[in-house]
């Protein structure tokens, strides 16, 4: 069998950038497939970055700069079977395809989970509905490469700032960067009330670090590319991968298939910018496309294991806002600078609100602390007239509105799931993945729960009013002005598509990312993530593309 | 000179925006030539590159090289993306995979007859009348208004950054960027 590379990383996000980087480091040559186009770092030696985002809200907000485009590349969407084939069709919980993938556009809140987060069902029990298991692994595991992960992607921090924090053995690379004016505010309201904001560990440079800059405090953070690299997109690892001299990148590279013969993987069929079809073979095959595109792939290589796109979660943002008297100018600093994990916990209280709400148990998340930023995103939500103009001036949204995005913990349904689209296809002709997704009573028990909650904390701060949503909306949709509150889930944070496990029968890879069928192909991304936990998932899928990559290698 | 609309196609956009954004003690869309906004997304292949994605890193307006006004180049897929959008599909069967489309050229086209050739010309109170009788293409138009007056003046608009200037937001201001004492200081 030839065999022109050890292995053939798909996708150049945060995990299959931390894949090239581990493997190369270790002798093995590598190919990296990003079906994007590439704005981060040049492709031969001695690869110096690109420099190509900006504070550009037009770009990035409108025109889809960092991909997918929607009508390209789109997905489609709808709650359950019984709602027919589909419900829409264009862009469904979105990340970046481009090189680096969804470390572009973060703002970058990389918490480590917790040590309970690695086995709710042992110690909370089970919940009706939900497909909960514990993960093949703990803590204790990843640990040590918790650690690697914030030191390869530069992390900045406060170690011992967050009472829950699971224990650490180090300080973060790098100390926090500057707090913003309003999350001052918010996190000493809600000390007032007894909670424990903190600092997040945020992967976005207060120092210089591993040659590039530190962050200057533009504002233009999450959604938006860095047009100085501050921020731990993973053009690092990307680039000391490059410059081993053992990677090939090539963007604008849509793998199709893995190729497959009795039972081993030994390559893939691909697509170029222009259309033509190609092989490439290896020795081994990392899929790293992202919990949508990953499970997409193995069910479009004819895969067959039934649990594939399965378990499909987000997070159930719930999203308090409201205005404060003065000026919070949140469009200076990094998005949001400040967490608190109190929501997290299981307490007496939350279970009797639970129990109350017919349910065991149920668990909230991780509260970001933030603000609204940018006057185009703004405008479109006031109205037209001569009232626009005051109201801009006033900027009750803009430059007085605060809030908090409480990523609540999903619970696994095997209802909710990535297959492929009867009907619809993508520009290179192949069926795209059709999501259909509806949370389950528990997230939305927690955020009823949880959201007069947040509102308590900005009445604290002072707020004027204060308001709870939450996305995905739960109800029929609304309008207001160009903007939906949508059944979609927009949290960016997707997970548990291809589940680890044991057992061939109940779970797709095994705890180290290796497919059950096909043991040669290696899943580093979010997919194998078991449950969600309430926090975001990136720190998680690096630390396993690390310790996966380096299994492959010893 | 315009890009795609005729001079009474302008006239009728000119005049709508400044009811969108009217000119008050501050300017308003039509200081910030937001007519010029729209009329060079309609137009963008008029240009080359296409007037889609402004450049980077930098703007020159804080420092730096000004990148934003050389336009990214579209390779062909994001061509026929961008063509589909503005152009519609016209039965031309690659535009047609996931349906017939009808682009934002002819959407302003039949938007801008049915205000009417007189809309420049007619009371404030009847050009609001004709505004809201198409609540779709208000919102088009009110969508494309807010990115004109907002947006980076690469894009056309936003002229001599007035919609920025009048809000007290300085816009993008890499390389310069904001001062720790700015982000956490009131």
């Amino acid at each position: 069998m030839s065999r022109d590379f050890d292995a053939i990383i798909v996708g150049s996000g945060p995990g299959g950038s931390t894949a090239a980087d581990v493997l190369t480091a270790a002798g093995w040559s590598v190919l990296i497939f990003e079906r994007g186009k590439n704005y981060l770092v040049n492709t031969e030696k001695p690869s110096e970055l690109l420099y190509e985002f900006s504070n550009d809200e037009i770009k990035f907000w409108s025109r889809h700069f960092l991909g997918p485009d929607p009508w390209l590349e789109p997905r489609t969407f709808r709650r359950r079977v019984s709602e027919g084939e589909r419900t829409h069709v264009g862009e469904v919980n979105n990340l970046p395809a481009t090189v680096g993938g969804g470390g572009t556009h973060a703002d970058g809140k990389v918490p480590r989970f917790r040590e309970d987060d690695f086995h709710v069902l042992s110690d909370l029990g089970p919940i009706d509905g939900a497909t909960l298991v514990d993960w093949p692994l703990g803590y204790d595991d990843l640990k040590p490469y918790y650690a690697e992960a914030e030191k390869l992607i530069g992390v900045a921090g406060e170690a011992g700032s967050n009472p829950f924090a699971a224990p650490r053995d180090e300080p973060f690379p790098m100390p926090p960067g500057a707090p913003m004016y309003c999350a001052v505010v918010t996190t000493a309201a809600a000390e007032r009330l007894g909670y424990h904001p903190y600092p997040g560990p945020t992967a976005c440079n207060s120092v210089p670090y591993d040659d590039r800059p530190a962050c200057n405090n533009c504002g233009f953070c999450g959604y938006f590319g860095c047009p100085i690299h501050a921020k731990g997109d993973p053009v690092a690892s990307l680039r000391r991968a490059l410059m081993t001299g053992k990677a090939e990148l090539r963007p604008q590279s849509m793998v199709a298939k893995i190729l497959m013969e009795n039972g081993q993987a030994t390559g893939v069929e691909w697509i170029d910018a222009e259309g033509e079809h190609h092989v490439e073979k290896a020795g081994h095959i990392v899929l790293a496309a992202g919990a949508t595109e990953t499970p997409r792939l193995l069910l479009l290589s004819g895969l067959e294991n039934p649990e594939i796109g399965r378990n499909l979660m987000y997070h159930f943002q719930t999203l308090t806002f409201g205005q404060l008297p003065m000026r919070l100018h949140a469009h200076k600093g990094r998005s949001v600078t400040h967490l608190q994990d109190d929501f997290i916990l299981v307490d007496d209280e939350s279970r009797a609100a639970a129990k109350a709400a017919g349910l065991p148990w149920f668990k909230g998340g991780l509260v970001e602390h933030g603000g609204a930023a940018h006057p185009m995103l703004e405008s479109k939500f006031y109205p037209w007239g001569p009232e626009h103009k005051d109201m801009m001036r006033a900027s009750p949204m803009r430059d007085h509105m605060v809030g908090f995005t409480m990523q609540g913990e999903d619970m696994p349904q095997s209802a909710n799931r990535i297959d492929l689209d009867p009907e619809v296809r993508d520009i290179f002709g192949l069926p795209v993945a059709r999501i259909t997704y509806e949370p389950h009573r528990h997230e939305i028990a927690a955020s009823e729960y949880y959201g007069p909650k947040l509102e308590a904390i900005l009445n604290e701060a002072g707020a004027i009013w204060a308001r709870t949503a939450t996305s995905p909306h739960v109800g029929p949709e609304m309008r207001q002005g160009s903007f939906t509150n949508s059944s979609i889930p927009a949290s960016r944070h997707v997970v548990g598509t291809a589940r680890m496990g044991t057992d061939p029968a109940t779970s797709v890879c095994d705890e180290w990312g290796r497919l059950h069928d096909v043991p040669n192909v290696v899943v580093c991304d979010s997919s194998p993530f078991p449950t969600g936990a309430g926090y975001g998932p990136t720190l998680t899928l690096v630390a396993l593309s690390i310790r996966n990559s380096r299994a492959l290698t010893t | 000179m315009a890009r795609y609309f005729d001079e009474n196609q302008y006239a009728i956009v000119q005049a709508a925006c400044a009811r969108l954004i009217p000119t008050d003690q501050d300017p308003g869309a039509t200081e910030a030539c937001v007519v010029d906004f729209i009329d060079g997304f309609l137009g963008a292949f008029e240009s080359d590159p296409p007037l889609i994605w402004a450049g980077g890193p930098f703007s020159g307006r804080f420092g730096g090289d000004p990148r934003f006004a050389t336009f990214h180049r579209l390779n062909h897929r994001d061509e026929l993306a961008w063509r589909t959008r503005i152009e519609g599909s016209l039965g031309i069967p690659e535009r047609e995979r996931l349906g017939p489309v009808v682009g934002l050229q002819e959407k302003y086209r039949t938007g801008l007859t049915a205000l009417g050739d007189d809309f420049p010309d007619v009371s404030p109170e009847e050009q609001d009348r004709r505004l809201k009788a198409d609540e779709e293409f208000l919102e088009l138009i009110h969508e494309h208004a807010c990115e004109g007056m907002y947006g980076a003046p690469e894009y056309l608009g936003n002229r001599n950054q007035v919609g920025w200037s009048y809000i007290d937001f300085a816009g993008d201001v890499q390389p310069r960027g904001y001062t720790d004492e700015e982000v956490s200081q009131p």
